[in-house]
């Protein structure tokens, strides 16, 4: 295989993975806080219809990113109200959202799948980005670097710092944490709009990085696979990146194994196909394995919050 | 203000039946449009498959102005729902109702069962009734012009398809495009990659990508959006082709032409057949001769040799001289599937599960 098309592989492969990897790094915050938001799917369509609209109408692509996220986090906070506040079952809310999301962004969406956008490219000289080989570290748009800075920053909220560390205790026992005078449903609220804005930047990602047009459900399915690997990542931010890269390298390397001949098809593009499940089985058989039986999944995680006293 | 009721609901059908008698066909007509309705699986803003559908219906108002009155719904799956909307059209008055998603056979059946006296119309469908027609499109037609452009222009000689599922309307497009490309290049090559979609923008670009990155450089899809002709234009290889619509917005230096479906032809017929009371149920199987499938205008990038050689093929396709389904035809294992001098009937075409030399069969 040759360096450029082992190169442009990653490339393909980065960008697949990046939509996915935003929206479950917010899941994953979310989840730790003890909360199970099954509308990322219809909050990514509202973040990929509000990106759209706005790159077509300003053709900035930081102001769209920017008005997704804002898309994202409203679209949350119906989420966060009739959960929080009203302690409605959070499983049929959230696939209530992801229905409304599903619904809307096709309404809002009606006259603008007729025109394409420009992609949001990456920001550095064109020497870097066009490079054969540096445009593997350069050639990326800005919604790459951020996702990736996201994840580490993610991961240093929850490990180290204060506030993270009670959004912890709020998703681990959340009577507890009442009980010491945090406000569990304020922490709650937080934490869901925190994934709702990441699940609006992670649609806008679609129109932006991926195929620079709308098309009504165009997310497919990718809020979905951000929820389940918040499971596969048992819950950790550097397993969720490896995660987000592991299922964009193999939907991608089906792609190139069924469009090439040669050394790519010596693995069957079904068996590509098949590994994210392989895969999926294989963490939670491991997991299961070490923690004898425990998943490592926050305590209070889809239990709604209603204080005793 | 009239009082229906049944008294004079009868007497309203007396005299509508007596009207021929009076005041000829002519006159019936200007009192009461023949109410057409149109069934959606998509939106009409969809560039492809639904649009070209609500075109076809505007120019059916355009051409029929007073004697028709048309309505639509959008978005409706191919499932009990398609059944519900049916009955509401009939009920509703209307007497000739389109269906245009091959899954909704079974219950225009079903619905034109109870309402003998509303004429069907299913598209691309296969079962028939007393009142329900089928009709579809010659696409590979289209699809054989443009392989002939890719022939011509390819210049790794390799070509990639973006497929939904492997079914007969799709292979037989392959193996057209690809025939039509053998005959100006011999050494031409066909990959397809089906991504088990008709609408999934991303994935339709990254198997783009990922034919991209191989060596074609040439894309056709068959699939409803786009996405794969953008990829085109953003990477600048040959180019591709539209499908369904003009695409030229999205990759104005890519798109080389299109196949457009235009299917007013037979919406306006098949109106005035309604009108006329000479409708019957029949399958109808129109193409480039008909100009139910149109090529869209040819892009900048196309020399005008390739521009004459594409027009020669399609006047050729519409003259009937054509021999680019005439065997010897091949497959993939070498074996002759069509025998020399045999040219491919439409029984094969409408079956067919097996691809032409040059295609490199999916796994």
């Amino acid at each position: 295989m040759s360096m450029d098309l082992l190169i442009a592989i990653c490339m393909t492969v980065i960008g697949a993975a990046t939509p996915i990897l935003l929206a479950a790094t917010g899941e994953l915050v979310v989840e730790r806080s003890g909360v199970l938001n099954l509308g990322v799917e219809g909050m990514m369509l509202i973040g990929a219809v509000t990106g759209f609209i706005v790159m077509f109408t300003t053709g900035n692509p930081w102001l769209a990113v920017f008005v997704a996220a804002i898309a994202g986090l409203l679209s949350s906070l119906i989420f966060a109200v009739l959960t929080l506040s009203l302690s409605a079952n959070q499983t049929a809310t959230g696939l209530a959202l992801t229905i409304f999301g599903t619904g809307f962004s096709a309404l809002a969406g009606q006259n603008y799948s007729a025109q394409p956008v420009e992609l949001f490219r990456s920001i550095f000289p064109p020497e870097l980005v066009g490079h054969q080989v540096l445009r593997l570290v350069f050639g990326h748009s800005p919604l790459v670097y951020f996702s990736l800075l996201m994840v580490v920053a993610c991961w240093w909220f929850l490990n180290r710092s204060r506030a993270g560390m009670i959004l912890r205790a709020v998703g681990e026992n959340d009577h507890s944490a009442h009980s010491l005078g945090y406000s569990v449903i304020g922490v709650r609220y937080a934490a869901v709009a925190f994934g709702g804005a990441m699940a609006g930047i992670a649609g806008a990602a679609f129109p932006l990085l991926l195929t620079p047009q709308w098309a009504e459900r165009m997310t497919a399915g990718g809020g979905w696979i951000a929820v389940a690997l918040v499971v596969f990542a048992s819950w950790r931010p550097f397993r969720l990146l490896a995660g987000a890269y592991l299922f964009g390298l193999v939907m991608t390397m089906e792609l190139y194994s069924k469009a090439g001949g040669g050394p790519l098809s010596a693995i069957p593009a079904e068996l590509w196909a098949a590994m994210p499940y392989l895969a999926t089985i294989l963490v939670l058989v491991l997991i299961s394995m070490r923690r004898s039986g425990s998943t490592s999944a926050p305590a209070c995680l889809g239990k709604p919050f209603i204080p005793s006293s | 203000m009239i009082r229906i009721n049944r008294r004079t609901a009868l007497m309203l059908g007396g005299s509508a039946m007596a009207l021929p008698l009076v005041g000829g066909r002519a006159f019936a007509q200007a009192e009461t449009p023949l109410k057409v309705a149109f069934m959606y699986i998509g939106t009409i803003n969809d560039n492809g498959w639904n649009y070209a559908h609500n075109q076809a219906r505007l120019a059916l108002e355009e051409e029929l102005g007073d004697m028709v009155e048309t309505t639509y719904i959008e978005n409706v799956p191919e499932g009990p729902d398609a059944e519900r909307v049916l009955r509401d059209f009939a009920q509703a008055g209307n007497k000739l109702i389109f269906a245009t998603s091959f899954g909704y056979g079974d219950y225009v059946l079903k619905v034109a069962q109870q309402f003998p006296d509303v004429k069907f119309e299913h598209a691309t469908g296969y079962q028939r009734a007393d009142n329900v027609a089928t009709y579809n499109a010659r696409f590979h037609e289209g699809r054989a012009v443009c392989g002939t452009i890719a022939g011509h222009m390819s210049e790794t000689g390799q070509a990639g398809y973006i497929g939904s599922f492997p079914i007969p309307e799709v292979v037989l497009g392959i193996n057209s495009f690809t025939l039509a490309a053998r005959k100006i290049n011999p050494e031409f090559t066909m990959t397809p990659v089906f991504i088990s979609t008709w609408n999934n923008p991303a994935r339709e670009a990254d198997a783009a990508r990922a034919m991209i990155d191989q060596g074609i450089d040439i894309i056709a899809q068959h699939t409803d959006g786009p996405a794969a002709l953008q990829v085109a234009q953003e990477r600048g290889i040959v180019g591709g082709f539209g499908q369904g619509a003009d695409m030229s917005r999205f990759a104005p230096d890519a798109q080389l032409t299109s196949i457009i479906d235009n299917w007013a032809p037979h919406y306006i017929a098949t109106a005035r057949e309604v009108i006329d009371g000479t409708w019957v149920s029949e399958d109808v199987w129109p193409g480039l001769a008909e100009g139910e499938v149109v090529i869209g205008p040819y892009g900048e990038k196309v020399p005008e040799d390739v521009v004459a050689d594409a027009e020669r093929v399609k006047q050729e396709i519409i003259e009937g001289t054509s021999d680019i389904w005439t065997g010897p035809i091949r497959d993939t294992e070498g074996n002759v599937r069509i025998e020399e001098g045999q040219t491919m009937t439409d029984e094969q075409m409408l079956t067919i599960d097996w691809y032409v030399e040059g295609v490199n069969p999916p796994a």
